[in-house]
């Protein structure tokens, strides 16, 4: 009895505890959260394309994906025989931990932080280029020939737009001066980062906001799947959960991919002109809203554009977005040092 | 510039050992629209060989039809290109009746002839649609149904069905029009006027869209005629060939239009053909829809038709080129033989023609545009 309420005392002292329980708090909020957002794209959707959309499970269709992810979830696992069996059932693990993983990072409200680290742009970056181990490992490993020309796809995609990426928030840390999440929300207190840095903050968002749609490798740069050439690309293999784990990746990718955009550019929860400064918990509510209003530009940059051919995708970043982004460093630079940024 | 990447990658081969890289497209494969195969050779993203392979469909119409009468007949012409179901029919219509030396009324006439306009703009905003998604923009699908569903109401009120309409029978028409038909079709000129800009604005102008297709898959003049390309996909090369206007049949004789006609041969052309053909065919169908002459329906014939000993052949123009039925009658009530010939057959022969040295995107998109229906070319 001693030994086990000691190894109890254990964890509690040392945090272990703490840190499972917010884990398991963020595990289940966002799991919900993607669940919402697939059905977000399936009613934007149907808004863009002249249809109703999912209206039956539930008041207006609310309960649509979490009966689908029930579906998903009693379904049989199918795989291919020929399979490579540990890297195949390996592969979404990779993906939807990646994707989970990065949430820790961002600033929901002023105390409403996971883990506040001093290099949080960097870790962000770091982590959202691990995922696509996952998408070349199940492109690999299924033994399709389709699934490994969507994995090939996706590699050569997203090591190219990683520098993209990166540059961009390169661009913007030279105007907050530090890496650490908060401390740029804390910067932008005096003005947005994107009106503070005017010109190249805008240049700086605008190529963040398509290297961060080929990331995640929606339309229109889903060549990693794209149905009409490769049938499902990568995933063309998974069934079940599985699948359903590189589906609700996409998903939160996408909403991390706005989540950056909201924290570097559009002052995180800070609310406009410090309207609800008073009311602390309002800031979630503000980060909620500008990402969304981010993640539906990204929903309607894929319901409204035909795909890229993946020549042209690499055209467009090593000689388009690659090379601005390094003047507009250098522009950015330039203005950080004339002191020309605008202060509210 | 795609042969430069070609030879780079021939030359460099000295102590890598490659080898050529087969997939399968379809039978069970978005772009292929039905049940064709496709057997792929491509070196990385470039494509080497594409080698239809076909027969996953095959019904033998042609053969089934030596054993029926020719009214039965006309109603296994829906089965073959079931977008142009319409014109099929009155394609062998018109060579039934040209080989009983039948004159049918000018009612008759007309109606076929705007019947055919209408399904030619169903058959397009249906390609539109498919086009779109075959290069990614889902959206589009759903532009070209809404349009394509208010035809398809007017046929079902006058013809009874939607898709397969077997409205036409040797001698006219099997009913009179509907009488909400013209205030129908007239509701429907302007709306499609004023979504046609719609299609424009969503992918035409798309820059995205251009560089997809301009200059990809580009077919010449001269290829065009030596693999007997017809319809849209020949116009697009400049190689003026609409049977409504060299050999007019119905009431085409009595209307103007224009041909539309490209001379750049690629997919954009091929595109923008589709969509002046629109245009075209709404014309055709207000110079028509007020002028329908009062009279019957059909002239009557015999319950057995017999044609007279020889042979007989009509060609119309499909939404996808010249289809043909050629009948060798030896005077029974049925054919002696039926051939059918169908604009997608050749059309599809030239793919490999012009989608080697693309990448798989440009294959799917030229496919698209060369707007193969998989019934009409494995009859």
């Amino acid at each position: 009895m001693n030994s086990i309420s000691n190894i109890i005392d254990w964890f509690i002292n040392t945090g272990v505890l703490n840190m499972a329980l917010i884990a398991l708090i963020y595990l289940t909020v966002f799991a919900l959260l993607g669940l919402f957002l697939v059905l977000l794209e399936r009613k934007v959707a149907a808004w863009f394309q002249l249809r109703i959309g999912p209206n039956r499970v539930g008041y207006l269709g609310l309960f649509q994906t979490i009966a689908d992810a029930l579906k998903l979830v009693s379904k049989e696992l199918t795989g291919t025989v020929k399979a490579d069996k540990f890297l195949y059932n390996l592969a979404p693990y990779f993906v939807i931990v990646t994707s989970l993983m990065a949430l820790a990072v961002f600033p929901f409200t002023k105390d409403l932080q996971a883990f506040d680290i001093n290099i949080g742009i960097f870790f962000l970056i770091a982590i959202s280029s691990i995922g696509v181990i996952g998408i070349l490992l199940g492109g690999w490993s299924s033994n399709n020939k389709f699934a490994l020309i969507g994995a090939m796809r996706s590699g050569v995609q997203t090591v190219s737009y990683e520098l993209s990426v990166g540059l961009s928030l390169l661009t913007m840390v030279i105007l907050t001066g530090s890496l650490q999440l908060s401390e740029i929300i804390e910067v932008q207190k005096s003005g947005w980062l994107i009106v503070q840095g005017h010109i190249p903050a805008i240049i700086a968002f605008m190529i963040y906001m398509i290297a961060g749609t080929a990331e995640t490798n929606r339309a229109p740069f889903d060549m990693v799947e794209a149905e009409s050439e490769l049938g499902a690309g990568y995933h063309t293999e998974y069934s079940g959960m599985k699948f359903a784990y590189f589906f609700l990746a996409e998903f939160i990718n996408m909403f991390i991919i706005a989540a950056i955009a909201t924290t570097i550019f559009f002052g995180g929860w800070l609310s406009p002109f410090g309207i609800t400064e008073s009311l602390p918990w309002m800031g979630l509510f503000w980060f909620l809203v500008k990402t969304f209003v981010l993640v539906f530009l990204m929903m309607w940059f894929r319901w409204t554009f035909p795909r890229l051919r993946v020549d042209q995708l690499l055209t467009l970043e090593w000689k388009y977005l690659l090379p601005i982004n390094l003047v507009n460093l250098v522009l950015m630079a330039v203005i950080v040092w004339l002191n020309l940024t605008i202060q509210i | 510039m795609e042969t430069a990447v070609l030879n780079s990658t021939t030359v460099k081969k000295s102590n890598f050992k490659s080898e050529e890289y087969f997939i399968n497209m379809g039978p069970q494969h978005p772009a292929t629209h039905g049940v064709l195969r496709l057997l792929l050779t491509i070196d990385g993203e470039i494509i080497k060989k594409v080698e239809p392979d076909l027969g996953y469909i095959h019904r033998s119409i042609e053969k089934m039809s030596e054993s029926n009468s020719y009214q039965q007949i006309v109603h296994l012409t829906d089965r073959l290109d079931y977008l142009s179901s319409h014109i099929n029919n009155e394609a062998v219509c018109l060579c039934v009746e040209n080989a009983l030396e039948l004159e049918v009324p000018e009612r008759v006439k007309v109606i076929r002839t705007i019947l055919g306009e209408l399904t030619r703009i169903a058959s397009h905003t249906l390609w539109w649609g498919v086009m779109g998604m075959d290069v990614g923009a889902l959206t589009t699908y759903f532009y070209g149904f809404r349009d394509r569903e208010m035809i398809n109401d007017i046929f079902e009120e006058t013809c009874g069905a939607r898709l397969t309409m077997n409205y036409n029978i040797p001698g006219g028409l099997m009913q009179d029009i509907h009488p909400n038909f013209v205030k129908r079709v007239k509701e429907f000129i302007p709306h499609f006027r004023s979504k046609l800009p719609e299609y424009d604005r969503l992918l035409t102008g798309n820059i995205i869209f251009q560089k997809r297709t301009k200059g990809v898959g580009v077919l010449s003049r001269e290829d065009a005629i030596n693999f007997g390309a017809s319809g849209p996909v020949a116009r697009a090369s400049g190689y003026s060939c609409d049977v409504r206007k060299y050999h007019p049949y119905s009431a085409l004789d009595k209307v103007n239009f224009t041909e539309a006609l490209d001379t750049a041969g690629d997919s954009f052309a091929r595109y923008k053909v589709r969509i002046a053909e629109m245009w075209e065919s709404l014309n055709i169908i207000e110079q028509l829809i007020d002028n329908i002459p009062e009279g019957d329906f059909k002239v009557a014939t015999n319950a057995v038709i017999k044609l007279p000993k020889g042979d007989f052949y009509q060609k119309v123009e499909t939404a996808r080129g010249e289809f043909g039925v050629y009948i060798i009658s030896t005077g029974n009530k049925n054919p002696y033989r039926v051939k059918f010939r169908s604009p997608g057959l050749s059309n599809l022969s030239l793919l490999n023609h012009i989608a080697v040295g693309g990448k798989i995107g440009d294959l799917v998109a030229t496919m698209a545009t060369i707007d193969i229906v998989v019934p009409d070319i494995d009859r």
